[in-house]
């Protein structure tokens, strides 16, 4: 027979916080009886949803996460810039390639947020992922050279990401 | 000058939904068709803020979130739909 | 109202519209569905959030108190924009839509379709 697990009053303390965050952006407001409603919202949603969750790596190191998020924007805004010039330059002076990229990280929700920043940055749009999540295919719009990209996805999203999640 | 401004980027999202559209219409494949309506999708939330900046009121910000995350849940269902030609597995 | 404010949001906009534009031109224009589907993620995700930054500032300027829902769609879409992206990559590999000759690495999609390892 299961046992049953300890009763928290915070199961999933982040989601808890986000949940408050997103209720007071949607009323646009800090007015009391909003945060006494978000409050309850974001204790009894994560009670009621905690049987659902499955384990994932935890944020370990707030300040590094930060520090990824701005450098993503940073990247996200200077990725445009170079997809622009590519969209309206000639289109047969692109190179477009397929490439795989080795992973080190294992847990699902790394994998998905390091796949989901290689989309948003520079011309690159991560296609597909084997089987036994060892490696990410890429396509990229104009490719210069294979193992610098590859190098540069790594060790500029890849290492963060393992020192975030300390896996 | 903001008038103007408003005026201009109309004028450019609509032409951007009109390829957007050329694109719908053209083809050639499934996923083009779909990647063309999720960007209308986008296109029309663009709209629909300028529409609320010129007449200076925040209503139409739900109308503007409804419409984000129907666009892509609707993305999302038709994908899978011609991916496994089944939503329910 | 102050032209400073006027400014910053009227470059905010401009800039928003043209990057949409640009998102749908490389959708237009673009050779193959691969290609293609690198505007629309990227460029209109950036132009979205201008155009709520733009509002944002405004509404924040004009009802007097700091105003940050636009904040929420920026955001969903910075997190959807991925998602749908890489569902459109994986479809269109599994109805083998046709890639532009030139694409280097051509035979790796086949691997990618089975989800086997390159």
């Amino acid at each position: 027979m299961k046992t049953k697990p300890r009763f928290r009053l915070l199961p999933m303390p982040l989601h808890s916080l986000i949940l408050f965050v997103v209720w007071l952006l949607l009323n646009n407001t800090v007015a009391p009886g909003h945060i006494v409603l978000g409050g309850f919202l974001a204790l009894t949603i994560p009670l009621l949803t905690s049987g659902m969750q499955n384990t994932q790596p935890g944020f370990r190191k707030p300040l590094a996460t930060l520090r990824y998020v701005l450098m993503v924007i940073g990247d996200i805004i200077v990725a445009n810039f170079e997809v622009a010039m590519l969209v309206l330059g000639s289109s047969k002076k692109l190179s477009p390639a397929f490439i795989a990229v080795p992973l080190n990280i294992e847990h699902e929700l790394p994998i998905t947020i390091l796949a989901s920043t290689v989309s948003l940055t520079p011309g690159t749009v991560s296609a597909e992922i084997s089987a036994d999540k060892k490696w990410l295919y890429v396509h990229v719009l104009n490719l210069t050279d294979k193992d610098e990209l590859i190098a540069s996805i790594k060790q500029r999203y890849e290492q963060p990401l393992m020192e975030i999640f300390e896996c | 000058m903001l008038s103007t401004a408003i005026l201009i980027v109309s004028v450019l999202v609509c032409v951007s939904l009109a390829l957007n559209l050329w694109r719908l219409l053209k083809g050639p494949s499934r996923p083009d068709r779909i990647l063309a309506l999720d960007t209308m999708y986008i296109n029309s939330i663009a709209l629909i803020i300028l529409f609320g900046i010129s007449s200076s009121t925040s209503l139409y910000f739900e109308a503007a979130l409804l419409i984000a995350m129907l666009g892509f849940v609707s993305t999302a269902a038709m994908c899978k739909y011609i991916l496994r030609g089944d939503l329910i597995e | 109202m102050e032209f400073w404010i006027e400014l910053v949001v009227s470059v905010f906009l401009v800039a928003g519209g043209i990057f949409v534009l640009i998102g749908s031109i490389g959708l237009a224009k673009l050779p193959d569905f691969y290609t293609r589907l690198h505007g629309p993620t990227k460029a209109t995700t950036l132009g979205m959030g201008c155009l709520l930054i733009a509002s944002m500032i405004l509404a924040t300027y004009q009802q007097g108190y700091l105003s940050v829902h636009e904040l929420l769609i920026t955001l969903f879409l910075l997190i959807t924009a991925p998602v749908t992206a890489h569902m459109l990559a994986k479809t269109a590999m599994h109805h083998e839509l046709e890639i532009l000759d030139r694409t280097s690495g051509k035979e790796l999609s086949k691997r990618a379709r089975e989800r086997m390892n390159p």
